[in-house]
């Protein structure tokens, strides 16, 4: 039951404290760590939408400056210098000289009519008039193509810049080498999983990615998602992991250009730390539940001790007061009891003055009269013994200070024992310490502790035994202990030993005063009584003194 | 000296009327009164060489006032406690006061006849040593003595 309530109070506190202190570490690390995650994902959200943006400009610039020569080419030659078969090609030698990057050079008059061609594809005299790019640059004069099949069934795009030329115009137009445009925009690749392309505004891929897809292929972005300038999204892939996108709209508006990353390929730096942070706080976590456990194991067996202690002494309060009342209430029984023995002595008296008057000299009965007297008067006798011994006749006396010598009164008390032993084959011991000092003290109370302790001793043996009587100086304090080899004295009779009229002799033999009156006497000089006993092995009364040293005279 | 008188003071009325009879009946001129005021009128009229006194009488006087008392209006009788209980710090204190001795009840006649004696000694030798001085002061000085005897009547 008590044990329960240490166990259960041992759990709480520990329940309690694991749950404060451990509480808060947890929410700190996975606040800490959702802060960091975030952080690092916006980081690596802004790389990806600035490398799509800056990689946009440079696709732009790429584009600007191939329409730029193509459109200087056009207007610094008259198309009848342009189809000149040497012209054009010293023109497509210049222009892949100064901006390159074009695999053909072709003119195409107002009706379509392919007039000259430089390249390896053999292009010449074919008409451009129902294509619709063709009339796109009539009306606009420049024009980029989408990427496309054509004629000669590989992928590319065209750049064209129309003429003028009095009331003519004439077009020039330009293959850009599908190659080198891709590597250019795959340049914005980075890392295992970084991918970067163009594509339509209907999704179909314009260069060739990395993953997901090819050249012409369809992709699975909705172009739709990506609005204004730059926008990223993110997006699971075909493998469902989730990726970021980023798209950048080029002038045109026509092609986005997208740059994706797996964000958890750029967050091994934080994988890491969350890692160590998940380390630490198991160790912590570990380190607070094992001190935890120990500290309060610690505490609640202190605590323990402390309620044991506690309870020692309560009972040892208990018993004082105990015996403190019943002291009272002695002094007020033996007065009342002590009046009356007073009348009844006086009254036998009184007969036994008048027995020896004439009347009753010559009773017959005068001997019975007379020892019926003596009979009452011997119980009287008994009666007030009983009644003086219960106000601790001696206990009563102020104790009166003399020079005493401890082990002086024990040899002059185990003196007069000594005949009572030596009749009950009881042998009596003494080791008694040499450097005892003179004390204040009061003899005859002293006499009367261990005359009580002593005899008792013998009537515990009863016959054939042993009595050792020890005297040891500690500090400030002498301990004299009576030890005997009798039967000892029981568990649930210890704490009766002390108490007034408790005896286990023969009713008439013993008043139960003895110990109670010597525990008073002790208690009065400042002393304590411990009693050990273990059942057949015998019984030890040590009588603790303080050393009060007399007053020099 | 073998003539003395005796006052017992105790609220027992048995135990007075008891003690008085066994000393009248052993010539002990005895008187016995049931509380200290009573002692006290009876001691206004008549001397006491030897009071016996209760210290715990319930109601009216105890047994120290009457002392106390007794002191004033008879210095030269001497007083003997009677205590029922142990309470030995009162007898002490009445012992502090000029009694006698104190003796713990119940108590054997023989004892009391003991301590009686003791008591009546003690004031019989206190009384010698007035009358001495007394005679010495007569032969001294015979006029002076005379005056005081006509003044104390």
């Amino acid at each position: 039951m008590k044990t329960s309530l240490y166990a259960n109070l041992q759990n709480k506190i520990i329940i309690i404290t694991l749950v404060v202190a451990l509480a808060p570490l947890i929410i700190l690390g996975t606040t800490m760590y959702y802060q960091f995650s975030q952080t690092c994902r916006d980081k690596i959200e802004e790389q990806i939408r600035y490398r799509s943006m800056a990689q946009a400009e440079a696709v732009d610039l790429f584009l600007k400056e191939r329409t730029a020569i193509l459109g200087a080419m056009a207007a610094s030659h008259s198309l009848n210098e342009m189809i000149d078969e040497k012209n054009i090609s010293r023109v497509f030698e210049v222009m892949n000289l100064w901006a390159g990057a074009f695999v053909d050079l072709g003119v195409i008059d107002s009706a379509g009519h392919h007039l000259a061609y430089v390249g390896p594809y053999d292009l010449k005299g074919l008409n451009y008039y129902q294509q619709p790019w063709f009339a796109e640059v009539m009306s606009k004069g420049t024009y980029i193509s989408d990427v496309y099949m054509g004629y000669r069934q590989l992928p590319h795009f065209i750049i064209a810049v129309r003429r003028q030329q009095g009331q003519s115009s004439w077009v020039l137009r330009a293959t850009v080498d599908p190659d080198i445009f891709g590597g250019i925009v795959r340049s914005a690749q980075i890392g295992k999983t970084g991918d970067a392309y163009l594509i339509r505004r209907d999704g179909v891929f314009q260069t060739s990615p990395r993953f997901d897809g090819r050249i012409l292929g369809q992709s699975n972005l909705d172009t739709r998602l990506f609005g204004g300038r730059t926008t990223v999204i993110e997006q699971e892939n075909a493998a469902g992991r989730k990726i970021l996108y980023s798209g950048s709209w080029l002038r045109n508006d026509k092609w986005l250009l997208v740059i994706s990353q797996d964000p958890a390929d750029q967050m091994s730096g934080l994988f890491a730390a969350r890692n160590v942070e998940i380390v630490i706080i198991v160790f912590g976590i570990l380190a607070i539940i094992l001190a935890t456990i120990f500290t309060t194991y610690l505490t609640v067996r202190r605590l323990r001790q402390a309620d044991l202690r506690m309870n020692e002494l309560n009972a040892e309060l208990i018993q004082t007061d105990k015996l403190a009342a019943i002291g009272k209430m002695a002094a007020g029984v033996a007065h009342e009891i002590n009046n009356p023995l007073a009348v009844i002595l006086q009254k036998t008296g009184w007969m036994e003055d008048l027995l020896f008057e004439e009347d009753f000299r010559d009773s017959k009965n005068l001997k019975e009269y007379k020892e019926s007297i003596e009979i009452i008067e011997e119980y009287v006798e008994r009666a007030r013994k009983v009644v003086h011994s219960m106000l601790g006749y001696a206990r009563k006396m102020e104790p009166h200070l003399e020079d005493v010598d401890i082990n002086g009164i024990v040899n002059q008390t185990i003196d007069m024992l000594e005949n009572y032993a030596r009749i009950n084959n009881i042998d009596i011991q003494t080791d008694l310490d040499k450097d005892i000092p003179i004390i204040a003290g009061d003899e005859a109370q002293l006499q009367q502790v261990f005359m009580n302790l002593i005899s008792n001793a013998i009537d515990a043996i009863g016959k054939n035994g042993l009595v050792q009587v020890k005297s040891r100086r500690k500090d400030t304090q002498i301990t004299i202990s009576i030890i005997d080899d009798g039967p000892g004295i029981p568990r649930d009779q210890q704490k009766k030993v002390f108490d007034p009229f408790f005896t286990t002799k023969r009713a008439g033999s013993g008043t139960g005063l003895g110990l109670w009156v010597t525990y008073d006497i002790v208690k009065g000089m400042g002393g304590t009584i411990i009693l050990k006993s273990e059942m057949e092995k015998g019984t030890t009364f040590m009588v603790n003194l303080p050393i009060i040293i007399p007053e020099k005279k | 000296m073998d003539y003395f008188r005796v006052l017992i003071v105790d609220d027992e009325k048995p135990f007075v009327d008891t003690l008085v009879n066994r000393f009248n009946k052993r010539n002990i001129d005895t008187a016995g009164v049931l509380s200290g005021e009573e002692a006290l009128e009876l001691m206004k009229e008549k001397l006491f060489d030897v009071v016996i006194l209760d210290i715990k009488m319930p109601g009216g006087m105890d047994g120290i006032e009457t002392l106390r008392e007794i002191k004033r209006v008879q210095p030269l009788s001497e007083v003997i406690l009677l205590t029922g209980h142990g309470s030995v710090e009162t007898s002490i204190e009445g012992m502090k006061l000029g009694a006698f001795d104190y003796i713990l009840k119940p108590v054997k006649l023989e004892d009391l006849l003991v301590k009686m004696a003791e008591a009546f000694e003690k004031k019989d030798a206190h009384d010698q040593k007035i009358r001495s001085a007394k005679i010495k002061e007569l032969i001294r000085f015979p006029g002076r003595v005379l005056d005081q005897e006509k003044e104390e009547k």
